[in-house]
């Protein structure tokens, strides 16, 4: 917390910075090389998606700068410090690929787990779980259970969940994946309106192109075995984006060169 | 009703179990009931009773009244009539005769199509008749069972020792309450309530202990399954020299019996949470006792009930099997020993018939709790 009041002033701070990361399983089959030499700098304000096929790493990517894994090699600094320091200064939030909401807890009592584990008082709750219950448009959900809900509005849910966090780096596996086409992309537009709203960091992981080249300032290609940085696209689209943009010759032109580096990286591969 | 409007061939079925009650009825009135000639309507209430059944099950199955109408009828008249029939000693001053036994068949086969078509109502959009459709099932098949145990036994002249009759049962019972309450103050109230408790309570702290000490789940496991090994037939005895002739004795088996299912289903039950919701407690730094009470208890909840049920019924037998053993004169284990030994089986039926009310009754508020705390669970939601 005292980092960030200190250096969130500085447009180019560096909220992710990664030299040489490693990180190496090991197996009854041998050492598995999930992360191999990852350099990466994410700056405040940054929108950033990690892409790549299956077993490419990018999830075990997310998962090292929320210290969910620890590194085996190489440096990270998240917010300035350790992943660990940051994820005990309760620094970023973690939306899963599921929705992960607890079933015995109503909608507005899972947004408000975090906060009773931060030890905010009721009232700062209340107000802050009607807060992200409209950002993601579930004011008229927060009395029921999850499994009311449709996949879509859980998801938000969850969203909803991390942002009540109030933090400044929103980290994010696949939240879509599991959505259909139209729910996601009106999740995506959502999704896009509440970062160019509230300019926070966001790093997202996904599979899908057309997600990673709407949605970000800066598409990471990674490519599997071991996992790599293939290709860093800094995207020239504009700031503010609607879901026509989809259809622009620039669209398609960074969409093309994912694309590329997506087959390039599964070609090395075979 | 519009059944039989739209579709009249519907209207002329009729089952066969209803062709049965109706002649079943129609023969035993007919035939004597007892081997000196006297026939049922000697016993005019009971006749006209069973004499109603006939057009009220033809009525009701024929949908020539509306089917909720003839169903009440049916039941009502029917559990009369046989009511009547099984609880009235005159019946059995003198040997039965064959209308008896067909009089048997009709309650029988008249019970039966009653329940049959009770459980068959069309109950969508009316839950609160489905509740009580519910409830009422069990009851009449209760009801029917001991009516013919009643009518049998007594019919067959089955001697008292081998089975006592239902009211001979029921008698005992109503005679007895002083020493049934005693005994049930002893055994339940003391020996299967406290060790049930302790039992249960201290496997619970023991399975926290085992989770956040590894080593000790290598180590307590297999002693916990050795112990519920012990077959408590032997330990009993033991546990009465331990703590002497009371009820601590009891509870104390009562407490072996319930730690190891108590123990091995919260064990089981804290490894339930996946590690998805495990990780997102991570990121938000919750500490080892946050993570347990706003995470992993919950999600044992449905094991850890699983093993109240399971414990509810087994503290029941290890409090009655441990009274054989050695007890001040009172207690339902004693009780039930030392009566069977005096030929008394009906007071032995009265231990067994509270017995199993106090353990039903037990279960179903353990039962009814799960339903309030597990709500969430797959199993327990309602629509």
């Amino acid at each position: 917390m005292m980092v960030e009041s200190t250096t969130s002033n500085s447009k180019d701070y560096s909220v992710v910075s990664a030299k040489d990361l490693c990180l190496t399983f090991e197996t009854n089959d041998g050492p598995v090389h999930a992360l191999e030499g990852i350099n990466l700098e994410i700056k405040k304000g940054d929108f950033v998606s990690f892409i790549g096929p299956s077993g490419c790493g990018k999830t075990t990517l997310l998962r090292v700068i929320a210290d969910l894994e620890k590194k085996t090699g190489g440096e990270i600094t998240v917010n300035g410090t350790t992943p660990e320091k940051a994820r005990l200064d309760r620094s970023y939030g973690y939306v899963f690929q599921a929705a992960a909401l607890y079933p015995w807890r109503t909608i507005e009592k899972n947004i408000a787990l975090p906060l009773e584990i931060m030890g905010i008082t009721k009232a700062e709750q209340r107000k802050r779980i009607d807060k992200v219950l409209e950002l993601v448009e579930l004011s008229d959900f927060g009395k029921k259970l999850p499994w009311q809900l449709s996949g879509g509005m859980q998801q938000r849910a969850s969203i909803a969940r991390a942002l009540a966090v109030e933090p400044d780096l929103l980290l994010m596996d696949e939240p879509f994946g599991a959505l259909d086409e139209i729910v996601r992309d009106h999740l995506n537009d959502q999704l896009h309106q509440l970062w160019a709203k509230t300019n926070k960091t966001v790093v997202f992981v996904t599979h899908s192109i057309p997600e990673a080249v709407y949605l970000s300032t800066k598409i990471v290609v990674l490519c599997p075995r071991p996992g790599r940085i293939y290709d860093v696209i800094d995207s020239t689209l504009p700031r503010e984006r609607t879901l026509d943009l989809r259809e622009s010759p620039e669209f398609l032109k960074i969409a093309q060169r994912v694309r590329e580096g997506l087959a390039a990286g599964h070609a090395y591969d075979d | 009703m519009t059944d039989a409007v739209t579709r009249p061939t519907s209207a002329l079925k009729i089952g066969p179990l209803a062709l049965v009650s109706c002649a079943a009825v129609v023969l035993g009135l007919i035939l004597p009931i007892n081997a000196d000639g006297t026939r049922l309507m000697a016993h005019p209430v009971t006749g006209t009773a069973f004499m109603l059944l006939v057009p009220i099950i033809l009525a009701t199955e024929l949908s020539l009244v509306r089917r909720c109408y003839g169903l009440m009828a049916m039941g009502l008249v029917g559990y009369i009539a046989a009511a009547l029939f099984a609880f009235n000693d005159q019946h059995f001053e003198t040997p039965v005769a064959t209308g008896f036994w067909v009089l048997t068949i009709a309650c029988w086969t008249t019970t039966w199509l009653f329940v049959s078509r009770l459980s068959g109502f069309d109950i969508t959009n009316r839950p609160m008749l489905g509740r009580f459709i519910n409830l009422i099932i069990p009851v009449c098949f209760g009801v029917t069972l001991l009516i013919l145990w009643q009518l049998i036994v007594l019919g067959a002249n089955v001697p008292k020792v081998l089975l006592p009759a239902p009211s001979d049962i029921g008698l005992r019972l109503v005679n007895s309450v002083p020493v049934l309450w005693a005994d049930f103050q002893q055994t339940f109230l003391k020996a299967v309530i406290v060790g049930y408790a302790l039992g249960c309570s201290s496997a619970f702290i023991t399975a926290i202990i085992v989770d956040r000490v590894p080593f000790l789940r290598r180590g307590l496991l297999p002693i916990g399954n050795f112990i519920s090994a012990l077959p408590i037939i032997g330990v009993a005895p033991i546990m009465v020299m331990w703590f002497g002739f009371e009820w601590q004795s009891k509870a104390a088996v009562v407490i072996i019996m319930t730690f190891f299912p108590m123990l091995v289903n919260t064990v089981s039950g804290l490894a339930a949470s996946d590690s998805m919701q495990k990780d997102l407690m991570r990121t938000y730094a919750a500490d080892y006792w946050q993570t347990l009470i706003k995470l992993r208890l919950p999600m044992a909840m449905p094991f850890i009930f699983n093993a109240l049920k399971i414990n509810s019924t087994l503290a029941l037998i290890g409090a009655i099997v441990a009274e054989f053993f050695g007890t001040p004169i009172v207690g339902m284990g004693f009780r039930i020993s030392t009566e069977v030994g005096r030929m008394n089986v009906d007071m032995v039926w009265a231990e067994i018939a509270v017995a199993a009310l106090a353990g039903s009754l037990f279960y179903a508020l353990i039962a009814q709790l799960e339903k309030v705390v597990t709500f969430w669970h797959p199993s327990q939601r309602k629509g």
